[in-house]
């Protein structure tokens, strides 16, 4: 699992010929461009009008149109033209793409609130649990502990488990508390499951950070916290910052658990685009739409991530 | 690798290399806290939350499966039943036409995903030009919501305006509204494995790939030398050499798989019928719809054991594969 086995010179008898190359190039190029056609279609449906969305033949080829996202983020009501005509004149773009339609806008769609707990709930639930991850994974680095080892595989089962299993004791639990359909009762629920991998990811990177440093800044004269203050945490910023974009992507993308346990305050996005609805059905292009705003962060995520996705997917074991 | 070899060293190991001596504990503790304190203190927190949050729910959960409680008829006196809804559970055909179904889904997709993932782990090991970016495009389906894949996956597999039997007719002339993937019994137990594979291939090809990469090249310029073909080269290198790292990915997909509840809850919702109804789809039903707590608590507890047994299984690779 060295660096070296990724390297191959030139002149290596292992290093493939270029015909080999070429094949093998065009294969996974055919395969990635056949994986990412799904999104890309998502993507595209999010700017077709409602009646191109669900033409016969699928349409590749239509006029864009901003009518989707406008209407995930609008609530509308049909007039009748007539209604519509003795209004004063629409003062927005998006009043006239509407007004088209014979709809006028009634006001703001639950998409931005829904946005705003994904965001709040993400972004708590990831700090949490990063502060709690690093100071146990700094302690079970450094540290003798007493049935570490067991310890850590009963931090790491916590978050194997069914979620529809946990989320059955966990409703009647927070029932009893009040903590059903709260942001806290998420936060708090999340920081559990993410605290898990952020235990085993960090104790990963901080098992590489040579003892040395601090064992020289001990002899200085610091203190264990001021140790791991200014000479471990600077050292191990890459891999917090790492572990932070996983459990922020779990909690945004968890489904399970948000489904059962919140029904509107704490509802987060992947339980509510499914219902994004307009007259007959699912409004394909506001669900398009709201997939692809939701999709973009994490696409942004994996980019940033590709050189430690292997780490957060194994926690932490295997590291090229 | 020499870093990670042993999980945990002694916190006053004394470093090679280092000429200054390591004060002892007892100089420590003189400014600030003792190691030890540190210790728990540290670790105290994580398991303070795990334990309210899972453990405390969980012997709750135990308790409950012992009672005949149902949320929605819950003016009924809370009875002790005993085992009976393990009894219930356990000779019930419908119960273990589920777990069938699920066996099926789990042994087909991590199958397809094996396959697939590692013929492109092979294929990229390659190296040929531009891997990594066609890598990291391949990579993005399993950083996705798997409930919003299952969602937009509805759309691309509808009958008459998805793109999917669209494409199946252009090339088979099998009219795109002569079959549904999800609505058809013979094709929606496909549709979720086609799915997850799509969504799941790539993290059974990262895996395989780290372990493609964990051989040196010596072995090959050894096996090379004495005239090994290529065919042989592989089965008694590269899969071996593999195969701690394939079977790491094959657990945890099988673990996964086996609690699979998102992509498919939007992608058929268990149908047509029960076609797909899976153990958490069937729990889910039992516990949110039907408000069975009690039965549906043991349930849960036989789910747990199952998992919590494979993930003994899958933490003991996972530390086998760290030693190398």
């Amino acid at each position: 699992m060295t660096a070296v086995a990724t390297k191959s010179t030139a002149h290596s008898i292992v290093e493939a010929s270029p015909r080999t190359k070429a094949f093998a190039g065009g294969f996974v190029i055919l395969y990635a461009v056949i994986t990412i056609l799904p999104l890309l279609w998502i993507v595209a449906t999010a700017f077709k009008s409602q009646s191109d969305a669900i033409a016969y033949p699928p349409k590749v080829i239509f006029e864009p149109t901003l009518e989707g996202y406008v209407n995930l983020f609008t609530v509308r009501t049909r007039q009748t033209p007539e209604f519509i005509a003795k209004l004063p004149p629409p003062e927005t773009w998006y009043d006239k793409l509407v007004r088209k339609r014979d709809m006028v806008i009634a006001g703001p769609s639950k998409v931005v609130p829904r946005f705003v707990n994904s965001l709040i709930i993400g972004f708590g639930s990831t700090f949490l649990a990063v502060f709690l991850g690093t100071l146990a994974a700094y302690a079970f680095s450094r540290f003798r502990i007493p049935l570490a080892d067991d310890l850590l595989f009963f931090i790491l089962s916590t978050r194997m488990m069914p979620p529809v299993a946990v989320a059955i004791p966990i409703y009647l639990m927070y029932r009893q508390l009040n903590l059903t359909d709260t942001r806290l009762g998420m936060i708090l629920l999340y920081t559990a499951v993410n605290v898990s991998l952020a235990v085993w990811l960090l104790k990963g990177f901080i098992d590489e950070i040579p003892r040395e440093y601090e064992e020289a800044a001990l002899v200085d004269g610091y203190t264990r916290l001021q140790a791991l203050r200014k000479v471990v945490l600077p050292q191990a910023v890459t891999g917090i910052a790492a572990t932070a974009i996983f459990c922020l992507i779990f909690s945004w993308n968890e489904y399970a658990f948000a489904v059962l346990l919140t029904s509107g305050e704490a509802q987060t996005m992947p339980p509510f685009i499914p219902f994004i609805i307009g007259e007959g059905g699912q409004d394909w292009p506001a669900v398009a739409a709201a997939t692809t705003l939701f999709v973009v962060p994490i696409v942004m995520f994996t980019v940033l991530l590709r050189k430690h996705l292997l780490r957060g997917i194994t926690f932490g074991a295997v590291r090229k | 690798m020499d870093t990670m070899t042993t999980i945990l060293q002694p916190d006053h190991a004394t470093i090679p290399g280092v000429s200054k001596p390591v004060k002892s504990r007892a100089g420590r503790r003189v400014h600030g806290l003792s190691d030890r304190a540190i210790a728990w203190l540290f670790v105290a927190p994580t398991i303070a939350l795990l334990l309210a949050i899972n453990i405390f729910p969980l012997i709750w959960m135990i308790r409950l499966s012992f009672t005949n409680l149902n949320l929605s008829m819950s003016y009924l006196p809370l009875r002790f039943v005993g085992l009976d809804n393990f009894r219930d559970i356990l000779t019930d055909e419908d119960v273990w036409f589920r777990l069938q179904t699920t066996a099926q889904f789990v042994i087909s997709s991590v199958a397809l995903q094996v396959v697939v993932g590692f013929g492109l782990a092979l294929l990229i090991n390659r190296q040929f030009r531009g891997h990594s970016f066609w890598t990291t495009i391949i990579l993005l389906p399993m950083m996705l919501s798997p409930a919003v894949v299952g969602n937009f996956w509805t759309l691309l597999l509808q009958p008459q305006i998805g793109p999917f039997n669209y494409l199946i007719s252009l090339f088979t002339g099998v009219p795109p509204s002569s079959f549904s993937m999800t609505g058809q019994v013979s094709l929606a137990p496909w549709t979720i494995v086609l799915v997850d594979t799509w969504m799941w291939a790539p993290y059974v090809m990262l895996i395989c790939l780290a372990g493609l990469r964990s051989i040196p090249d010596y072995i090959y310029e050894a096996a090379e030398v004495d005239r090994a073909s290529p065919w042989r080269q592989f089965w008694s290198i590269t899969l071996p050499m593999t195969v701690p790292f394939l079977m790491l990915a094959v657990l945890f997909r099988a673990i996964e798989n086996f609690k699979m509840f998102d992509m498919v809850n939007l992608l058929t919702s268990g149908g047509p019928g029960s076609t797909t109804e899976l153990v958490s789809i069937s729990l889910k039903r039992a516990a949110f719809e039907k408000w069975r707590t009690g039965y549906s608590s043991a349930l849960a507890i036989i789910l747990f054991v199952t998992v919590f047994g494979a993930a003994n299984i899958y933490v003991k690779t996972l530390n086998k594969v760290k030693q190398r």
